[in-house]
């Protein structure tokens, strides 16, 4: 059942897609997404990968080879990160509203200014609403395994979405551990073949995104929120079907030490790791303090998620990004809006942190908690509490 | 000696160019051929070829490791350019009866009065033995040989397999050299 080595999350990354075996990679390189498309421009050129690679001048056209690529029913990847994925905007709304199962992994990057190619979750939330499934992953297992899923769920017919796979930027990508490759046996019998229901052919011409008069547009709109929210189910039992498979499981929203913890952490992506740690050191102090990752970020999970906080009294929301001028947090502003309606609910701190890269510690996770706790019982706190940021 | 059997945090001081990231990817694959958990990373950012670097790895023998922040508190550090001491402060949160390591023509008795009283120290000439043995002052691979006198973090051999894969044709000459700084290396407790 695959073999473990110890290998670059990137190239690791690489060597997922060459399992998966796509058919056209078009890619620009950008920090820190650059060795993932390297290494498979390597695998490309030595044959081990037989797919087209594409070195397109910019990532708009990227996504727009992508698209293309996709549209005519070949299996299609790219990658990009922070300034890249904004350079390719307005194409990610083209892709998931034709419905083109492009698989795009995002090495979460800041964004400028000033220059910044560290790490955090700007370029992740500017692209919150672009329709596509999002994954967030927070090691390197986690990264491989679903990218693999992501064909899976992007192609199935139910879905015909692109997805997206995001990988902290440095603190993913950059780091060599331990990954157990699977064999390409396995994956084959994973991932079905791609079967594009309508691709462009000559012999069958078909259109593709067409004019969207006010008479059809909002009915379409409608229809494409309907599908990403359906895509759930497709999402959970392709989870389901990985792990077992490969012995490995996932869920939209992962919980750690979380059974009837009155305080909950909540993280996204690699910081859950470091998390996770914290959440031991509180525990060993006797605080019921436990900790949710959220993995699916779209569709959001909102049953697995009032599911998960039923027990307790507060969660800490923890965002490395932020709304300038709006409610902080962008991750927070979403797990706020998910309870608002709730009888019952526990209190909401968000604090950002790990901005652009800077460090959050072990410590770093419980004093957050901590602050959190000290606010949601004697009030205060700013609308952007943030943790290790100089005054 | 520091104690192997549990988590051990590596620091590693270098120049951009100089290898550091390599000798982190390396140890840390050797590691995990080991069966180790194990971790490397580079301080994250542009490489600027000849600026101070750092680099760092994370071995465990039990359990997965789940930190992602930096290392600040190191167990061993490891500084492959005698330039950087007074640049840099490499013993920066070197824990108490930790190791730094480091490449020097002088005497390690010369730094006992600066670092001598928190740490144990070791040292070796790997600046001679790369130009030597590589032909070139690069010296990752030579103080990962530093490294495993002092540390024993992993076995020698489990190195020659990521050191055959990273050097191909060049990589006899990283394997003798490293073995060479083994035995070179002088540690004063």
């Amino acid at each position: 059942m695959g073999r473990k080595v110890g290998i670059e999350v990137s190239i690791a990354i690489s060597e997922a897609v060459k399992l998966a075996n796509a058919d056209v990679v078009a890619a620009y390189p950008i920090t820190p997404q650059t060795h993932i498309v390297e290494h498979l421009a390597e695998l490309v050129a030595s044959g081990e990968l037989d797919a087209e690679y594409i070195p397109v001048e910019s990532e708009h056209s990227a996504m727009s080879a992508c698209l293309g690529a996709a549209a005519t029913g070949a299996r299609a990847f790219t990658a990009t990160a922070g300034q890249g994925l904004e350079l390719m905007h307005e194409v990610l709304y083209v892709a998931s509203s034709m419905q083109l199962p492009v698989v795009m992994v995002v090495a979460n990057r800041a964004l400028s200014a000033p220059i910044n190619v560290w790490g955090d979750h700007s370029d992740m939330m500017a692209v919150r609403d672009t329709g596509w499934v999002q994954i967030v992953v927070e090691n390197g297992q986690e990264a491989v395994d679903n990218v693999l899923c992501a064909f899976c769920i992007g192609e199935d017919k139910r879905v015909l979405l692109p997805v997206m796979v995001h990988i902290d930027g440095f603190h993913l990508t950059h780091v060599v551990e331990p990954i157990v490759l699977p064999d390409q046996a396995d994956v084959d019998d994973f991932i079905p073949p791609n079967e594009y229901p309508l691709p462009l052919d000559p012999a069958r011409p078909v259109t593709m995104g067409s004019f969207g008069p006010p008479v059809i547009y909002p009915e379409i709109k409608k229809r494409q929120d309907v599908v990403l929210r359906e895509s759930k189910e497709v999402i959970l039992e392709n989870w389901q079907r990985f792990g077992e498979a490969f012995g490995r499981y996932y869920h939209p929203v992962e919980q750690y030490r979380a059974e009837g913890a009155k305080t909950l952490l909540m993280t996204m992506g690699s910081t859950s790791e470091t998390a996770m740690d914290a959440v031991d050191r509180m525990r060993d102090q006797g605080m019921s303090v436990g900790l949710l990752k959220l993995r699916l970020w779209r569709p959001f999970p909102f049953e697995e998620l009032l599911q998960a906080v039923r027990d307790a009294d507060l969660l800490v929301v923890v965002d490395r990004a932020i709304s300038f001028g709006g409610p902080a947090g962008p991750f927070c502003s979403e797990v706020k809006a998910a309870l608002y309606n709730q009888d019952k609910k526990p209190k909401v701190m968000g604090f950002v942190a790990g901005l652009g890269g800077r460090d959050i510690p072990v410590g770093g996770f419980e004093a957050m908690v901590h602050r959190g706790m000290e606010i949601a019982e004697k009030g205060g706190g700013e609308i952007l509490e943030t943790y290790g940021v100089r005054e | 000696m520091i104690d192997i059997t549990r988590l051990v945090e590596i620091r590693w001081h270098g120049r951009g160019g100089q290898g550091a990231v390599t000798s982190t990817e390396l140890l840390a694959r050797a590691a995990i051929n080991e069966g180790k958990y194990a971790q490397s990373f580079p301080s994250f950012g542009p490489e600027r070829r000849g600026a101070p670097v750092m680099a760092f790895d994370r071995i465990d023998p039990n359990k997965p490791i789940r930190v992602r922040a930096d290392v600040t508190e190191p167990d061993v550090v490891v500084v492959l350019d005698p330039t950087l001491l007074g640049i840099v402060n490499v013993a920066s949160g070197l824990k108490d009866g930790g190791i730094l390591i480091l490449n020097t023509s002088k005497n390690i008795e010369d730094f006992e009065a600066e670092f001598g009283t928190k740490c144990q120290l070791a040292s070796v000439d790997a600046t001679r033995i790369a130009r030597e043995l590589l032909g070139v002052p690069i010296v990752n691979t030579t103080m990962l040989g530093a490294l495993l006198r002092a540390t024993e973090v992993v076995k020698m051999e489990s190195l020659v397999e990521p050191i055959e894969q990273r050097f191909e044709r060049l990589a006899e000459r990283n394997i003798n050299a490293m073995k060479r700084a083994y035995e070179e290396t002088v540690i004063k407790e």
